[in-house]
């Protein structure tokens, strides 16, 4: 998982880092299908902008594992069990790989996660739901990796190199991440009605805040347009979600499910599926810390953190000893 | 799979399985408690892939055990429909995990057991119980690396550590008895497996020591504690683990997962 758009301008107070003259020739060998390089010369706009956003992205990874971590010791089968725990082990190496990608551009893991920690940086506004029943983990996968894979295929032909090249194997397994998601719901919905209802009561708690995945409307999303010029990003957040939700009507079809919106319906002229109106109000309320589980998601990274710091500085003071031996 | 006719033998087969098979999934759940809050990003990808291959050990030992005793008629039905003292797991796999340090020498000082276990199983007549045996120590060598490694980094990294590697051992090392008491499972299928349990504590000590030594630490003697696990008579801790485990099968009978 799990980029998101939230478009917030990385200079909006360092105005004068912008050079416009190197700005514009970059802008213009990316288009020509220029692939950039961490030895690259590259003005402040574009790294900062890079950085904000794969920070976020190792971020949304590193929280992600705690959703579907609550479901690891209830697993209800071994298979799924093994499963899920392969699962967020993936999203921990997702992080690990998008950190050190980050780290590419002259910033430290230590100093990012700081940032979350501290609350500075954001992370996908989706992970500050609950998971409340096991079928919440098969929604994820089903919904939650469908739009992150949605959103990241584009990524693996974007402009900076260690970034494309980490979204092609992070897409991989979140393309298996969603397959599984899918077979956990078909299974149950073959089983019990209470069975059945866990996974409608999932569909309908997640499908809202995996719409908002996408980020802002076009008409809201003011950096979009930048993004796409330095070529990180490839298509629009409203592309992106009508063609999730375009995909993603027929298979809720198969699985009998019915999502929550009852003006999803087929638009014969524009050849998509309409569909009603998303509460952007939840998203920025959620995105900026006011979400159900934001509290208490970087409440546990960071009482982990802290607990951890004297093994951290454990394996410093064995190093040094041993160096000194 | 072994054609044994001997009933009581075959029980006594079944029962060793079980008690290895538990073993595996209790740690395995303990150590899936870490995922998403170890102290680096890296031990979360360590400790979560040690939890993986547990749990597939368990997976291969449950699935020899429905083919042993022809009633169950999957892994499933095993984990999470049997009781706490029908568990028959090495207590020492249930205990808490405490802080890190609890966690890594509880599985040092299990993983270098099972990893005797596992070469005495090599040596055995029953070719599924070798199978597993081989496919399994390859996993458990990894796992002696790691956790010895971290053994002696923090026996030997800052007072805070060490002091946090010594309460753990106090904690932990009566429980390491269990592995070597009297065993009647093991001596039964003697004749079967050749498993010595004299010899197997001097392999595990073998294992140990050397580690103990690096980590600038003595061997503990040993205690009059025994604990009862591989019996099915277990601590307080195993109800609890199960509650969790089994709680969407035994809230939801029939359903399919």
């Amino acid at each position: 998982m799990y980029t998101q758009s939230l478009d917030t301008d990385p200079l909006a107070n360092d105005p004068k880092e912008v050079s416009d003259k190197r700005e514009l020739e970059l802008k213009k060998r990316i288009s020509e299908g220029y692939v950039v390089e961490p030895r690259d010369d590259m003005p402040e706009r574009y790294r900062k902008t890079l950085i904000r956003q794969m920070s976020q992205h190792a971020h949304s990874e590193v929280v992600g594992m705690l959703p579907e971590g609550n479901w690891i010791l209830r697993a209800p089968t071994l298979k799924r069990k093994s499963i899920l725990l392969a699962k967020v082990q993936d999203e921990a190496g997702h992080g690990l790989y998008l950190y050190s990608a980050t780290e590419t551009l002259g910033v430290s893991r230590d100093a990012l996660y700081e940032d979350l920690l501290q609350g500075r940086a954001k992370y996908s506004s989706i992970f500050n739901y609950p998971t409340l029943n096991w079928a919440d983990v098969g929604v994820i996968g089903w919904l939650v990796d469908g739009a992150a894979i949605m959103n990241q295929i584009p990524l693996t032909q974007c402009s900076y190199g260690p970034y494309a090249r980490a979204m092609v194997r992070i897409c991989k397994e979140e393309s298996f991440h969603q397959r599984q998601g899918f077979d956990l719901l078909n299974e149950m919905m073959q089983g019990t009605q209470k069975q059945k209802d866990m996974v409608q009561d999932a569909v309908d708690r997640w499908w809202w805040p995996a719409l908002m995945m996408f980020g802002p409307e076009d008409s809201d999303s003011i950096h979009s347009e930048e993004s796409k010029a330095w070529g990180i990003k490839k298509k629009t957040n409203d592309e992106l979600r009508q063609t999730f939700i375009d995909v993603t009507v027929p298979q809720a079809e198969t699985l009998g499910v019915t999502l929550p919106d009852p003006q999803l319906k087929w638009n014969e002229t524009r050849e998509h599926y309409d569909f009603g109106k998303i509460d952007w109000n939840e998203f920025w309320r959620v995105v900026s810390g006011s979400g159900p589980c934001n509290k208490d998601r970087i409440g546990v990274k960071k009482k982990a953190w802290e607990e951890g710091a004297w093994v951290r500085e454990a394996a410093m003071a064995h190093a040094m000893k041993s160096k000194g031996r | 799979m072994t054609t044994i006719t001997d009933t009581s033998k075959s029980s006594y087969l079944f029962s060793l399985t079980i008690r290895l098979a538990d073993s595996a999934l209790i740690a395995s759940q303990r150590m899936s408690q870490w995922c998403g809050i170890a102290p680096t990003l890296e031990e979360d990808i360590a400790l979560t892939n040690v939890a993986l291959d547990l749990l597939g050990q368990a997976r291969h030992l449950f699935s020899y055990a429905v083919d042993l005793d022809g009633c169950r008629k999957d892994e499933d039905q095993l984990a999470f429909l049997r009781d706490p003292h029908q568990y028959l797991n090495y207590t020492i796999a249930e205990l808490p995990n405490g802080d890190f340090a609890q966690s890594c020498t509880k599985s040092f000082l299990f993983s270098t057991f099972s990893q005797c276990l596992w070469v005495s199983l090599l040596d055995g007549e029953d070719s599924t119980l070798r199978d597993i045996a081989a496919k399994s120590l390859k996993e458990t060598d990894y796992h002696i690396e790691h956790f010895s490694r971290w053994f002696v980094r923090l026996g030997d990294g800052t007072d805070v550590s060490r002091q946090k590697i010594l309460k753990s051992i106090d904690y932990l090392w009566p429980y390491t008895a269990e592995f070597f008491g009297n065993d009647r499972t093991l001596s039964n299928l003697e004749g079967l497996l050749h498993i010595n349990t004299g010899k197997l504590q001097a392999d595990w000590v073998n294992a140990i020591e050397d580690v103990f030594t690096e980590a600038g630490i003595d061997l503990p003697s040993d205690s009059d504690f025994m604990s009862t696990g591989k019996y099915g008579v277990h601590s307080e801790h195993l109800g609890h683990i199960l509650a969790e485990m089994q709680y969407l099968q035994r809230s939801y009978p029939g359903g399919r997962w």
